[in-house]
C-alpha cells in the first residue's frame, strides 16, 4: 500500500504535539519510528521497486523519517523542560532553616595578636625564638645586668617558686631572659623576637595582671646603632598600626640596655601612648651572653602584647582576657 | 618628684611655653607626667576664721561650719571635713567664686541647711595632694585677705616628674634645672648662700667618730645657735606645700627644703642632749633598742647603721630616722646639723627591714652627692637665718668610703658607632660639658670626669648614654638594618600553629586561664603531683603552678556554666610545670594542649584527638584503655605513639566534675605536645596512587565487648597482607539479635594493586585471611 506522505506527516504531527508526557512520546516515538511504523513499513517495501523509482520514494520516505525525528525531538526538548521544572519544584528548600550558625572555635585574643606580630617580624627577617616560664635568677637577673640588690630590682615585683636553692628560681619577671638564651644557644647574627608569658606580683585590676604577655625583640649584629633601634621600632610600627602613627624615644632606664629610652607611639588624634621599653644591649649582656661587645653591638625592644590586643579591639579591661567568658572569647 | 618652674628659675634662666618646657623634661628622661598651673584661679578665695562647728542635724558626713570671712559676722558653711577646730584659719571659696576646675560657687542647701561658700581642700586649690582634710592655714594670716594675697601666691607651673631609679640627681630642684638648662643653652648655676658665722667654733663643741667607713662615707655636722621653733615664712611653707610636703616648722622645713632643692636630707640633734658631744657611727649591735621620733621603741639589727653618743648609745638610725632623745624642742638653744653621705645598700636594706622609707631614705639608697654637703649646709644655714638661727664657725668633716671617681675614656668613634652618629669629639665635650661631666681631651678621644651626683655613671657607655640624651634621642637619624638571616618559624612553631587552627576547625574556642591554682586543685581535679609552689604568693588561691591544664579547663567551664552557658567547647595550649624525675637546673616545663567537650562524651574527644592527629600527620598512634586518676575509669585510653604515651582521651570522672561544680558529663583530651611533637610526624614518603580498579569487602563481626574495636582491626590489618589500601569501622551495633555482651563490628575494606586489576580469588583468598584471623583469635564471629 502506498503510503500518503502528506496525510502521515500531519497525522504524526498531531499525535507528538498531543504526548502529554515523556512517556506518552516515548510510545509515539515507537508508533511514528519504530520497526512496525508506517514509514519503517514503507521504506521495506521500496525492495520491489524499478530504481529509479526506488531512489525517489526512499529519499521522500527520509525525509519525512528526519521530519518526524525533528518533531519528536523539539517535543521532548519542550516536555524535557516542564519536566525539569515540576522535579526541582518538589527539591525546593528554605535555606534560611538551614543556617542553624554552624560556627568555627575562635582563636584567643592573644593568640591572634601574638600571631600577627610573628607573622610581622617574620616579614621582617626575624626568628621567634622561646624560653621557659619558670626561669633561674641568671637569666632574669644577674645576666641581665642586674646587681643584687640593685635598685632596679624594685621595679621588679618578683614571684620566687619553691625550687633549688631559695631566690633561686622564679616565674620570670620579663621575656628578656630570652636573650641570653639566644646568645648561648647560637652565633650571631641574631634577629629574634621572644614572644612569651610573663609574670609579676601584681594584684590583678583593669590595667595589671599577675600573668600577661610580652614581646621582646634582639638585634645583634655588626655596627647596629641607635638608629637602627628608632628606624626598626619605626618600621614596626607602621607595619603593625599603618600609616599615621608618628614614634619618638625618651630617655629611660634599664639595666640590661645603655642609652634605654621608653618608645612612645602618636595616634592619628596627636595624644601619645607609651608602647614599651627598649635601647642598645648593655655591654655586660653582651658579654654574658659570650659575645665581646667590641665586635658585636645590638639593640633590644618589648613591649605588652595583651595591651596591644586590648587597644586593637577597644576592650578597657585587663582581666577579660584570662576570665573565659564565653560571651567574650566567642567575639574574636 | 615634683619641681615648680620659679624653683628651677632660681638656677637657670629657663623659660619657655609650659608645655614646651614639658615636652623637653620628658625628652631628657623626666617624664613629665603631670603638669598644672598654681595659683592662679584663687580670685574669690578668702582668708577666713572657724568660729563654730556644730553637726549637721541630718547628715552624719557634713557638719555645719560658722566662720568669720572678715567681716566680723558668722557665715554659715556646710563642710564635709573635720580636720579644722574653732580658731582655725581656713580657704574660703566665696559665693560667686569659679574654681579652678570650673566649678562655680553657689549659695544653696545641703540636707536643708543653707551652705554659703566652701571651705577648700589642698587639691581643691592645687595647693597639695591632700583632698581628704581642709587646708589649715599659718595663723598670722588676715582673716578676710584673698587668699592668693595673703600667701603671697604667684602664678607658676608645677612640673610632677617620674624620676628613673638611676638619676638620683634629679630626686633635686638644682638636678633637674641643671638638665633643663643643658638643653635649653642656657647657663646653670648652684646657689651662693651668703651666711655670717658667728659663736664657738663647732670643731670645739662636737666630735665625730666613723667607726665603720662602708656604712658612712662622709659625716658633716656643724652647730646652729639662736634656734626658735615657729612657723616658716609664707614662702617656704607655700613651696614646700607645692611639692606635696606639709610645713612643720622651721627648722624641720629648711630641712625638708633643703633635701628637695639640693637632694640632700639633713639632721639635727639638740645638742644639750647628745652625752659627750660625741657622734659616734656604727653598726647597731643585734638587739639594740632606740626609740624614734615617732615615739617607737626599735629593735636593731647590724643591717642597720647608728649615730651614737659618747656613751655609745645609740640617738639615731643611719639614713632612716633620728631618736627621740635628742629630738629638738622649744626650749633648744643650739642644735648640732648633720649631713651624711651613706652606703645605698645599707640604707636601703635597713629602711625596708624597718619599714620606714622616707624621702629622705629614698635620696641615700638611690645614691646622694657626698660633695654637695658644704653648700647645703651653708643654704641651712641662710634659710634658718631668717628665723634668728646663725651658724658658728668650723666644721667637723670626717670620711669614709665614698666611690672613687676615676675618669673615662671615652672613645669619639665608639660614640658615633654606637648612636649611629657623626659628632666630633669637640660637640661631644661640649654636650657633656653642659651637664658639667668634665672632659679632656686626649687625641681623638676624651678622658671624662663624672660629676659626684652621677653615681650611675661609670663606664663608657654610660657617658655615651648622656652624650645621646643631651644631643636629643629625637635628633639621631633613623636607618633600618637589613636582617641578614632569613625570618622563618620553626617547623615546633608552625606545629603549634596546626594543633590551633585544627582546634578552631573542630568549633573550639581557646581559653587562657591563668596557670596559678590554690592548694589542692590539682588533688580535686584527681592529679596525684605535686605542684611547683609559689614562695610568695599574693594570694593563696594563687600560690601552686599547675601541673595539669585540668583545673583551669574545668574552673572555666564551671563559670561559664554558673553563667548559663552550657555546652562549650573549648582548648587551652599552655605551659605545665613539674617537679623533674631527674635534678636538673629548672622545673620540668611542657607545653600541653587540652581540650574540654562540655556535654559531650569520649567518643567525641577520640574524634578530635584523630582530627589533630590526621592534621599533624600523626596516623600510627594507638588507643589503650587505662584509668588514670581523675578520668571516666571506663571511659578513657591513654594515646600511645612508637610506644610512648602521649596524652589521654575520654571523660572526665564525674566526681571530679561535681568537685568542681560542672553541671555537664565533659570529654577530655589532654596532649603532651612536647613528647608528641617530638616523635616522628609530619611529611611521608609519597606513595603513588594506583590506576587499576580497587575491590571492596564488608566483614562483619560478633565480638565479645571487652574486646577493643582496635583490635580487631589490628587483625584485620595484619591478615589483609599488602594489597590492603583503605580500613575503616563504619558501623557498631548491638541488641537483638546480637547476643548480650557482644556487640557488631562492621568493616569495609579496599584491596588494590599498584601494577593489575585484582583478580576474584585474590580477593576472596584475602577476605577468608581476615575472618580466620578474627575468629582464630579472638571471641568473635562473622556474622551471615
Amino acid at each position: 500500500m502506498e503510503l500518503d506522505l502528506e496525510t502521515h506527516l500531519a497525522e504524526a504531527a498531531a499525535s507528538i504535539e498531543e504526548a502529554v508526557d515523556l512517556d506518552a512520546l516515548s510510545e509515539v516515538d515507537t508508533a511514528l519510528l519504530g520497526k512496525k511504523s508506517a514509514v519503517t513499513t514503507a521504506k521495506r517495501g521500496l525492495g520491489d521497486l524499478e530504481p529509479d523509482q526506488r531512489r525517489e520514494a526512499g529519499g521522500r520516505l527520509n525525509e519525512a523519517r528526519a521530519t518526524i525525528e525533528g518533531l519528536v525531538a523539539s517535543r521532548r526538548t519542550e516536555l524535557d523542560a516542564a519536566d525539569r521544572v515540576v522535579r526541582l519544584e518538589a527539591e525546593r528548600m528554605d535555606l534560611t532553616e538551614a543556617d542553624r550558625g554552624r560556627r568555627l572555635g575562635h582563636r584567643h585574643v592573644v593568640t591572634q595578636t601574638w600571631d600577627r606580630l610573628e607573622d610581622l617580624f617574620v616579614g621582617m627577617g626575624y626568628t621567634v625564638a622561646e624560653g621557659p616560664e619558670i626561669e633561674d635568677e641568671w637569666h632574669n637577673f644577674g645576666a641581665l645586668n642586674f646587681p643584687l640588690g640593685h635598685p632596679a630590682r624594685d621595679m621588679y615585683d618578683t614571684l620566687y617558686v619553691d625550687y633549688g636553692e631559695p631566690q633561686s628560681t622564679l616565674l620570670r619577671t620579663h621575656t628578656s631572659p630570652v636573650q641570653i638564651r639566644v646568645m648561648e644557644a647560637g652565633e650571631p647574627p641574631f634577629y629574634s623576637i621572644m614572644p612569651g608569658r610573663v609574670f609579676r606580683s601584681d594584684t590583678a585590676d583593669a590595667t595589671h595582671m599577675p600573668v600577661f604577655h610580652q614581646l621582646e625583640a634582639l638585634v645583634v649584629d655588626r655596627d647596629i646603632t641607635f638608629g637602627d633601634l628608632a628606624g626598626t621600632l619605626e618600621a614596626f610600627t607602621t607595619a603593625y598600626f599603618g600609616e599615621g602613627f608618628a614614634t619618638r624615644l625618651r630617655p629611660s632606664y634599664f639595666p640590661f640596655t645603655e642609652p634605654s629610652a621608653e618608645f612612645d607611639v602618636q595616634r592619628p588624634d596627636g595624644s601619645w601612648l607609651e608602647l614599651g621599653g627598649c635601647g642598645m644591649v648593655h655591654p655586660e649582656v653582651l658579654r654574658a651572653g659570650g659575645l665581646d661587645p667590641e665586635e658585636w653591638s645590638g639593640f633590644a625592644f618589648g613591649f605588652g602584647l595583651d595591651r596591644l590586643a586590648l587597644m586593637r579591639h577597644g576592650i578597657d579591661d585587663l582581666r577579660e582576657l584570662f576570665r573565659n567568658d564565653h560571651r567574650f572569647l566567642s567575639q574574636f | 618628684m615634683k619641681v615648680l618652674l620659679s624653683w628651677l628659675q632660681e638656677f637657670a634662666p629657663v623659660d619657655g611655653d609650659p608645655a614646651d618646657i614639658s615636652d623637653q623634661l620628658s625628652a631628657l628622661g623626666l617624664a613629665v607626667e603631670s603638669m598644672s598651673v598654681v595659683g592662679e584661679g584663687l580670685d574669690g578665695i578668702v582668708v577666713a576664721r572657724v568660729l563654730e562647728l556644730a553637726p549637721h542635724p541630718d547628715a552624719d558626713r557634713i557638719q555645719l561650719v560658722q566662720v568669720d570671712a572678715g567681716d566680723g559676722e558668722a557665715l554659715q558653711i556646710c563642710c564635709g571635713a573635720f580636720n579644722m577646730s574653732v580658731g582655725d584659719l581656713v580657704p574660703l571659696a566665696t559665693l560667686g567664686t569659679v574654681m579652678p576646675d570650673g566649678m562655680e560657687i553657689v549659695r544653696r542647701k545641703m540636707r536643708g541647711e543653707w551652705s554659703n561658700g566652701m571651705l577648700c581642700s589642698p587639691t581643691e586649690i592645687a595647693m597639695g595632694d591632700d583632698h581628704d582634710g581642709i587646708l589649715l592655714l599659718d595663723d598670722s594670716l588676715d582673716v578676710g585677705r584673698p587668699l592668693a594675697d595673703a600667701m603671697g601666691l604667684r602664678s607658676d607651673v608645677l612640673f610632677d616628674l617620674e624620676v628613673n631609679p638611676n638619676r638620683p640627681d634629679a630626686m633635686s630642684v638644682a638636678g633637674v634645672a641643671r638638665d633643663l638648662a643643658a638643653c635649653q643653652g642656657v647657663p646653670f648655676a648652684l646657689l651662693s648662700p651668703d651666711v655670717a658665722e658667728s659663736g664657738g667654733d663647732a670643731t670645739d663643741r662636737l666630735s665625730v667618730e666613723i667607726l665603720d667607713p662602708v656604712l658612712c662615707g662622709r659625716f658633716v655636722a656643724r652647730v646652729l645657735d639662736g634656734i626658735t621653733i615657729g612657723p616658716s615664712p609664707t614662702w617656704m611653707a607655700n613651696r614646700l606645700t607645692s611639692l606635696g610636703m606639709r610645713p612643720i616648722n622651721s627648722v624641720v622645713d629648711v630641712s625638708n627644703y633643703v633635701m628637695l632643692e639640693l637632694g640632700q636630707p639633713s639632721h639635727t640633734f639638740d645638742l644639750d642632749q647628745v652625752a659627750g658631744s660625741a657622734f659616734r657611727v656604727r653598726r647597731a649591735a643585734p638587739g639594740e633598742k632606740l626609740v624614734t621620733l615617732d615615739g617607737v621603741e626599735r629593735t636593731l639589727t647590724e643591717a642597720d647603721g647608728v649615730v651614737a653618743d659618747a656613751d655609745d648609745t645609740a640617738i639615731g638610725i643611719a639614713g632612716v630616722m633620728g631618736g627621740a632623745s635628742t629630738e629638738i624642742h622649744d626650749g633648744t638653744s643650739s642644735v648640732a646639723l648633720e649631713m651624711a653621705w651613706w652606703d645605698p645598700m645599707s640604707i636601703a636594706t635597713s629602711a625596708r627591714r624597718l619599714g620606714l622609707r622616707s624621702e629622705a631614705s629614698t635620696r641615700f639608697e638611690k645614691g646622694a652627692d657626698p660633695e654637695v654637703i658644704d653648700l647645703a649646709m651653708r643654704r641651712f644655714a641662710e634659710l634658718l637665718g631668717e628665723t634668728g638661727a646663725s651658724l658658728a664657725p668650723g666644721t667637723v668633716d670626717e670620711r669614709g668610703h665614698t666611690p672613687a671617681r676615676e675618669s673615662i675614656r671615652v672613645r669619639t668613634d665608639r660614640v658615633n658607632q654606637i648612636l649611629g652618629t657623626d659628632l666630633s669629639r669637640d660637640r661631644i665635650a661640649e654636650l657633656l660639658g653642659s651637664i658639667e661631666f668634665a672632659p679632656e681631651q686626649v687625641g681623638d678621644d676624651l678622658d671624662v670626669v663624672i660629676p659626684s651626683f652621677r653615681p650611675d655613671s661609670a663606664t663608657e657607655i654610660d657617658v655615651i648614654e648622656e652624650v645621646a640624651r643631651i644631643h636629643g634621642y629625637g635628633s639621631i637619624e633613623r636607618t633600618t638594618p637589613r636582617s641578614t638571616i632569613t625570618g622563618s618559624l620553626t617547623q615546633r612553631q608552625l606545629d603549634r600553629r596546626t594543633v590551633r587552627t585544627t582546634m578552631i576547625g573542630m568549633g573550639l574556642d581557646e581559653v587562657m586561664p591563668v596557670p596559678f591554682l590554690a592548694p589542692g586543685d590539682l588533688a580535686r581535679a584527681g592529679l596525684q603531683v605535686d605542684g611547683i609552689t609559689v614562695t610568695n604568693p599574693l594570694v593563696a588561691e594563687e600560690s601552686v603552678m599547675r601541673a595539669s591544664l585540668r583545673p583551669g579547663m574545668l574552673a572555666t567551664l564551671a563559670y561559664n556554666a554558673s553563667h548559663r552557658m552550657t555546652g562549650l567547647g573549648i582548648f587551652e595550649v599552655g605551659h605545665v610545670y613539674r617537679q623533674p624525675d631527674q635534678p636538673q637546673p629548672l622545673p620540668d616545663e611542657r607545653e600541653h594542649l587540652a581540650v574540654a567537650l562540655a556535654g559531650s562524651d569520649a567518643a567525641d574527644a577520640v574524634g578530635v584527638w584523630s582530627a589533630l592527629a590526621d592534621a599533624l600527620a600523626a596516623r600510627d598512634y594507638t588507643l589503650v584503655a587505662d584509668d588514670p586518676a581523675g578520668l571516666h575509669p571506663t571511659r578513657t585510653a591513654r594515646i600511645e605513639m612508637a610506644g610512648v604515651v602521649v596524652g589521654d582521651v575520654g571523660e572526665v570522672d564525674p566526681g571530679v566534675l561535681a568537685a568542681f561544680d560542672v553541671p555537664e558529663r565533659v570529654a577530655w583530651l589532654e596532649v603532651d605536645l612536647e613528647t608528641l611533637l617530638g616523635l616522628p610526624h609530619g611529611d611521608r614518603p609519597y606513595a603513588s596512587v594506583s590506576r587499576y580498579p580497587s575491590s571492596d569487602i564488608d566483614l562483619a563481626f560478633e565480638v565479645d565487648d571487652d574486646v577493643p574495636a582496635a583490635e580487631v582491626e589490628q587483625r584485620l590489618r595484619g591478615a589483609a597482607g599488602e594489597l590492603l589500601v583503605d580500613l575503616a569501622l563504619f558501623d557498631v551495633f548491638r541488641g537483638e539479635p546480637v547476643g548480650e555482651g557482644r556487640r557488631s563490628l562492621a568493616f569495609t575494606l579496599r584491596f588494590q594493586a599498584d601494577d593489575r586489576t585484582l583478580t576474584d580469588s585474590e580477593v576472596s583468598r584475602a577476605r577468608e585471611a581476615c575472618i580466620g584471623a578474627v575468629e582464630g583469635n579472638l571471641p568473635a564471629s562473622l556474622r551471615a
